[in-house]
């Protein structure tokens, strides 16, 4: 006769295992960002307490070896790069968005789509790589160097036009498709429908891909560490060589003691501030926007 | 899609021409863009280029040990990352939106998939480099990838997992059926397919990632002998030659083709896969 | 304790009575233990009462149909009986519920136990999305039937009661999600029975079905009286009338629903205690 009570290698033990594992894996997956925050803060300590926050603003110009911590030209020229490349990659991704939605047809939008997949998942420093090799040259005969802001934010703009397209797609065809009957019924034109109807509905969760993308943008290292050239400078032109905060990461974590280090930990820290900041304008957008469905947080 | 019946008035046309144009401009430069990155390394791609030993800092041979200490730190990033996303997502999936510590750990992984990958590379230069005391190792690279992975991982994991229909989980309890019962012969073959995309990607994360490894698993272009060595991956390599490394272009072209490759084929791959996965729960 | 509160089911198929299949508890005795008692049972969703004090003693061997207005809290009800309601968000149950004596609400109640031994076929049909015999034997293999052959044994079996067997007997690897609508809700109902519980609760588990499948299940239920005791909510009158030996019938208050009337069938649609229960019964029968 066989038993029913359970023996000792029951699931229902092994079922106990599981869920330590579940709630370990949980409090570990959280107290990544906790740590993360608490490590940064601590090594920005140092500079902050010493150089103090004021200097890293004012100070003439970063020699950090000769103790001057100016962070300010590379924020400023953080801030251009991604704010050029979202002036060129928004227009373009949301016009594409429209496309997708309105004007191709089933066929098209599929390979279209598939399309910008795979340039969305093209690895940076493989865009970085071409825009040396093949951009630079360009920009080189007109103006050289040729690595230089305008670069970096052309680049920066390919890498970030397809996110921005497809986060759109999904966005506006979500909203066209609610409205579609409605606006059919009132005889509306193409125009009016997209343009009365579809984008006003669209605008939060549009607004919140925008500010993905601008994410995307500001956080990036490698293209900018390529193209943009890596002089600590204020971007003058267009054309001006600058070196952005995380470009500035790059080039001198592998050499970069005491306080010099922990400069570049503010400039992380400052990243993170900036991300953060975000991360908070996103989820109150969605949150103001419950109907819609929300955006995946980046893609 | 709605047509209406009366003429299009001159509006709707202009959108039509500026919305197509911006298309075409994009394609074509993704065409382009293509077209340039393929023609100079198809050539010199070739088994041996894979296979070989690196001359002269990179610019001469193969990638041999490039190929190696990816895949090293690739495994390692998974090793870890893996079971702790895993079993956060089925956490996760288990609970109610409301519970305040699940929606504190959902709200931070979200954040934490903002933070730009320099950071990411900053904080494991601290943590696995210097207090852990990897050094610049493989070991500390996979380990910082593992930790960028992780949100990306969990919330495609969690999203598979959420989408198994919730009847399963009453008919499995009202049967007194365990979770070990539950979740290995009903859940996990359910979200395989999900489960599976998010698996690429993470790799796919992994393999494209180079910030957060040039100070962690370093730049060392030698054969790895152990996980703590250093070592470089593909990304850092293409990274090295395009800028440090004089006529270093020819060989950059080509590392970048394998790592597209390498992409392409993991994509493919896991679509193909994951059909046959969702095909066998269908029938 | 009842004779036989937890016969694990190798047992229940295999023991003397194998052919019967009908143990001690087939006819109740008047004075037999009651299968399921609730005593003030109370229930809230986040603080909104939806059940008050119900009190119920069902027989054991009996169909007891439970009715009321959609939205009164039958499926809330029943999912106490089986401790599903541990799985809602914001679901507090107060009172007391008692399977063969035994009180389930507590805190030290084996839940795996409680749920083989009070088994539920739900609304829609949910079998696993895997074959006809893996839906079966998972949870046979879950409460420690290790025996294939034995399974094997008690599968035919239940999909014999269901009258599912020579429909799927050529095809038991085929997947569940390949039968019917009504087959599929069989063959929940055959793999609930495979765990040999002492009670079935089923909340209308014909309404997602034509009438003809329906009919099947509800002949199928009339087949289980005696052998189960079994709880039906149901919207259908008719069937009440049809298949149910009593009738509860709960009532949506101000202050959360309470239950009505509890009667055998005969007095409860021929002679009514309270009015509403007959204007229930009447008017919804036309
Ligand atoms: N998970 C839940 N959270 C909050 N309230 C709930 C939940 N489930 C049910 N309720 C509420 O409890 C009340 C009873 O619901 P229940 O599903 O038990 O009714 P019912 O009698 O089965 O209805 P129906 O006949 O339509 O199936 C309803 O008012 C419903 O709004
Ligand atoms: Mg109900």
């Amino acid at each position: 006769m066989i038993s029913s009570s359970p023996s000792t290698s029951s699931p229902w033990s092994i079922d106990l295992l599981l869920r330590c594992w579940q709630r370990l894996a949980a409090a570990v997956a959280g107290g990544v960002l906790l740590l993360l925050v608490a490590y940064l803060i601590a090594e920005s300590l140092p500079a902050l307490m010493r150089i103090g926050p004021l200097a890293l603003l004012t100070d003439p110009s970063w020699h950090p070896l000769e103790g001057s911590f100016a962070l300010l030209p590379m924020v400023m020229a953080s801030v251009g790069i991604a704010l050029l490349a979202m002036a060129l990659a928004l227009p373009l991704g949301l016009a594409i968005a429209l496309f997708l939605t309105v004007y191709a047809g089933r066929r098209l939008r599929a390979i279209y789509v598939a399309m910008l997949e795979l340039l969305a998942g093209i690895p940076s420093v493989i865009l970085g790589f071409w825009g040396l090799v093949a951009l630079v040259p360009v920009i080189a005969r007109w103006q050289a160097p040729g690595t230089s802001l305008l670069a970096a934010a052309l680049v920066l703009a390919l890498m970030i036009t397809p996110t921005i397209a497809l986060l759109s797609h999904l966005v506006l065809r979500q909203a066209a498709q609610t409205h579609a009957l409605t606006t059919a019924a009132l005889a509306l034109s193409h125009y009016a429908h997209i343009f009365r109807v579809v984008l006003p509905v669209a605008m939060p969760a549009l607004a919140s891909t925008a500010l993905l993308a601008l994410g995307r943008a500001l956080g990036e290292t490698m293209v900018v560490l390529m193209v943009a050239g890596n002089v600590v400078q204020f971007p003058a032109s267009l054309t001006t060589p600058v070196r952005s905060l995380t470009a500035n990461i790059a080039l001198e974590m592998a050499y970069a003691r005491q306080e010099h280090r922990s400069a570049l930990f503010v400039s992380g820290l400052v990243l993170l501030l900036v991300a953060g900041g975000l991360y908070f304008l996103i989820a109150r957008l969605q949150r103001g926007d419950k109907e819609q469905a929300p955006v995946e947080s980046a893609a | 899609m709605i047509r209406s019946l009366r003429q299009r008035p001159w509006s709707d046309s202009l959108l039509a021409l500026a919305c197509t144009g911006a298309a075409l401009l994009l394609a074509g430069i993704f065409f382009f863009l293509l077209w340039d990155l393929v023609r100079p390394g198809i050539g010199g791609l070739s088994w041996q280029f894979v296979s070989t030993l690196p001359a002269a800092a990179g610019r001469d041979g193969g990638i041999a040990p490039v190929i190696v200490s990816t895949l090293l730190i690739l495994g390692v990033c998974l090793a870890l990352s893996v079971p702790v996303a895993l079993g956060t997502a089925i956490f996760l999936a288990q609970q109610q939106r409301g519970l305040p510590w699940a929606a504190w750990t959902r709200r931070s992984l979200d954040l934490l998939a903002a933070v730009p990958s320099v950071v990411f590379g900053l904080f494991g230069a601290v943590v696995f480099c210097e207090l852990l005391g990897l050094g610049y190792s493989i070991a500390a690279g996979g380990l910082t990838l593992a930790c960028m992975v992780l949100p990306f991982m969990i919330r495609a994991a969690e999203d598979g997992l959420r989408a198994v229909p919730r009847e399963y989980h009453l008919a499995a309890n009202a049967l007194g059926l365990s979770q070990y019962r539950l979740l290995g012969a009903v859940i996990l073959p359910a979200a395989a397919p999900a489960l599976l995309a998010a698996l690429v990607l993470a790799i796919a994360r992994a393999l494209a990632e180079t910030a957060a490894l040039l100070f962690t698993s370093g730049y060392v272009l030698r054969m790895p002998s152990s996980l703590f060595d250093s070592g470089r991956t593909l990304s850092v390599h293409i990274y090295d030659l395009a800028m440090n490394v004089n006529g270093g272009e020819r060989n950059a072209y080509r590392s970048a083709l394998v790592l597209l490759v390498l992409l392409l084929l993991i994509n493919t791959a896991t679509h193909t896969l994951s059909r046959c996965l969702s095909g066998k729960a269908r029938i | 304790m009842h004779a036989n509160p937890v016969a694990d089911p190798a047992a229940r198929f295999t023991g003397s009575n194998a052919t019967g299949h009908s143990c001690a508890q087939s006819v109740p005795a008047a004075d037999a233990a009651p299968a399921l008692t609730l005593r003030d049972v109370t229930v809230a969703y986040h603080d909104r009462v939806v059940l008050r004090d119900v009190s119920l003693q069902l027989a054991v061997g009996r169909v007891t149909a439970l009715l009321g207005p959609s939205g009164c809290g039958k499926s809330s009800l029943l999912q106490c009986c089986n401790r599903l309601s541990d799985l809602i968000d914001g679901c507090r149950v107060q009172g007391n519920i008692r399977v063969f004596g035994e009180d389930i609400l507590a805190a030290a109640c084996d839940l795996r136990r409680l749920r083989k031994r009070v088994g539920m076929i739900f609304q829609k049909a949910n079998p696993f999305p895997l074959s006809i015999r893996r839906n079966i034997e998972l949870p046979l293999i879950e409460h420690g039937v290790r025996d294939a052959q034995q399974r094997d044994h008690i599968m035919e079996k239940v999909l014999r009661d269901v009258g599912l067997w020579q429909e799927v007997r050529d095809r038991l690897q085929a997947p569940a999600q390949s039968l019917s609508g009504g087959q599929q809700q069989r063959l929940c109902i055959a793999r609930a029975l495979a765990l040999a519980p002492d009670i079935l609760l089923m909340d209308e588990p014909c309404s997602a079905l034509d009438p003809i499948a329906g009919g099947r299940i509800e002949e199928l239920i009339g087949e289980l009286r005696g052998r189960y005791s079994i709880v039906l909510v149901t919207h259908n009158l008719f069937q009440a009338r049809r298949v149910a030996d009593d009738v509860a019938l709960l009532w949506p208050m101000p202050d959360g629903s309470r239950l009505l009337e509890f009667a055998p069938r005969e007095t409860i649609f021929s002679a009514p205690q309270h009015e509403l229960t007959g204007l229930y019964l009447r008017g919804a029968m036309g």
